[in-house]
């Protein structure tokens, strides 16, 4: 234990001590805890920032995905909708061709009735002109015929004639 | 780049005062062999004036106060009053004491004596005052001491006014204290009990990682004492971390030293003596490591720049000069691993002693 630097000496054993004590106090006071209560306080304040993100996040997806269901909803609202038009549309166009059908037919048939009555009411005029113009071609034949005595006499021979067949 | 530089220019000029140093201690004889023990022991060792350049009485050395409580009371004068005189022929009479400086250690001249009784072998048989001097260690500590203290003042400063990133010397000096914080002091001693130990790991760390950093530069008059490479500084530490260990130690802690749990009788009876050895060893082993790596460091640095005085060529230094500087810089590196070391086997002990077992 001669050997002098391996002998504490006390001068040094006292000196350390006081200083290392002296300068845990002061650090421990005016840096050790200040410096681990701000790091501590900005851990917490990361940690709180991160979490709202998180929470903001979670919102976002959350809206999103009510925005789907609203969106597939209207779609689907739309989509009915749709389909009842088409349905009405249908109805009406079907309607409206019955009545014009019946309509059609209704009308078709009131012409035809008319034009019997106009057909029947031409035959009975062309029969009494026909009947007029027959009176009126016997009679120029009449005229004709008994226009001389000679022809007078032929005719009456010939109903003689036939008489004596007869 | 240019900070590099800067850095080996002042290695390289502390280097030269160094050798300048060693120099003057060399014997004048050029057939006598240059014995480089005595400088580096010097130079290790605790003095009380900070020597800074020259040698014998044209010595420049800033001098430090001496406090002495001695048998006639409290005695305080600075110690350029023995003039370099190391080798106890320069009397100071203070108090009707004649005080003589003898290897850095003083002594109380018997009435009537001249000199030192001194033995054969060498040992020395006045009586020691008791030494609180102000001196070249306890100086450097103090330096230290305001260093650490002014770096952590302006960290903890600009940490005031709100939530901000860190900046300046608090972004350098947070993560470390976050490692201290989180990888020494929570993985080792756990969640409930880490936190009333955490300002003893952190200040012990700074504290032996800035000691050991000052106790690197070799410019004179800085600093370039070997103050963790001295056994009282480590012995204190290592002390409060056996208190801290000790007067913590729960029910379990105990129980584990005195009667083993799980182990047969004979071998609890056993294990007594052991564990009662291992409570000291484990804090004794930190004192040692500590110690003997600073001082390990200083003497390969020393002896090294030696080899040219050993050599008695400048043209060793073209050797020596790129060894050193390659030490010191593994010096810088083992200055902070020592530190981590010192700090991390606390937590473990500390850990060990509150530690609750299922």
């Amino acid at each position: 234990m001669d050997n002098p630097l391996v002998t504490p000496e006390i001068g040094m054993l006292f000196w350390t001590a006081l200083v290392f004590i002296i300068l845990m106090l002061l650090l421990t006071k005016y840096a050790w805890k200040p410096i681990l209560a701000a790091v501590k306080e900005r851990e917490t304040s990361i940690e709180e920032a991160l979490n709202s993100a998180e929470d903001a996040k979670r919102e976002i997806a959350e809206l999103k995905s009510n925005n789907e269901d609203l969106l597939n909803e209207a779609r689907a609202e739309r989509d009915e909708m749709l389909k009842e038009a088409r349905g009405i549309k249908d109805n009406i166009v079907a309607e409206a061709k019955t009545t014009a059908n019946q309509e059609a037919e209704k009308i078709v048939a009131a012409a035809r009735e008319s034009i019997q009555h106009e057909k029947m009411a031409a035959i009975t005029e062309l029969k009494n002109q026909v009947a007029v113009l027959s009176i009126e071609i016997a009679e120029k034949i009449l005229k004709d015929e008994l226009s001389s005595a000679d022809k007078q006499k032929a005719i009456i021979d010939n109903v003689v004639k036939d008489i004596n067949l007869n | 780049m240019r900070s590099i530089l800067i850095t080996i220019t002042i290695m390289l000029f502390s280097l030269s005062l160094l050798a300048n140093e060693t120099e003057h201690k060399a014997v004048s004889s050029k057939d006598e062999k240059y014995n480089p023990v005595p400088p580096i022991m010097e130079h290790i060792s605790d003095a009380h004036s900070w020597h800074i350049v020259g040698g014998g009485h044209d010595a420049i050395a800033l001098p430090l106060p001496v406090i002495l409580w001695t048998d006639n009371g409290l005695v305080v004068f600075m110690s350029s009053e023995f003039h370099h005189d190391t080798k106890g022929h320069h009397i100071v009479a203070r108090n009707g004491l004649n005080l003589v400086n003898y290897h850095e250690k003083i002594y109380v001249l018997n009435d009537g004596e001249e000199h030192l009784d001194i033995d054969e072998e060498g040992k020395v048989a006045n009586v020691r005052p008791i030494d609180i001097s102000i001196t070249k260690n306890v100086f450097g500590m103090l330096i230290s001491m305001l260093i650490v203290c002014l770096v952590f003042f302006k960290a903890a400063r600009s940490y005031k006014g709100g939530i901000k990133a860190p900046k300046g010397i608090a972004s350098f000096m947070e993560p470390l204290v976050l490692f201290v914080k989180d990888d020494i002091a929570l993985q080792n001693i756990g969640e409930k009990h880490h936190r009333r130990f955490v300002p003893f790991l952190l200040t012990a760390f700074f504290f032996i990682w800035f000691n050991n950093l000052l106790g690197l530069i070799p410019i004179p008059g800085f600093s370039g004492a070997n103050i963790t490479g001295n056994i009282a500084f480590t012995l204190v530490l290592s002390t409060i971390t056996l208190l801290l260990t000790n007067l913590n130690g729960n029910k379990q802690y105990w129980k584990h030293v005195f009667w083993m749990p799980g182990a047969p009788v004979p071998i609890k009876i056993f294990l007594i003596p052991i564990e009662l050895i291992g409570l000291i060893a484990k804090p004794f082993a930190l004192m040692i490591r500590l110690f003997a790596n600073m001082t390990a460091g200083h003497i390969v640095v020393l002896s090294l720049v030696s080899l040219i005085f050993i050599f008695k060529s400048i043209y060793m230094s073209a050797v020596a000069v790129p060894f050193t500087l390659f030490i010191s810089v593994l010096e810088l590196l083992v200055a902070l691993l020592q530190a981590y070391v010192f700090t991390m086997l606390s937590a473990l002990f500390i850990g060990s002693a509150v530690a609750e077992h299922h």
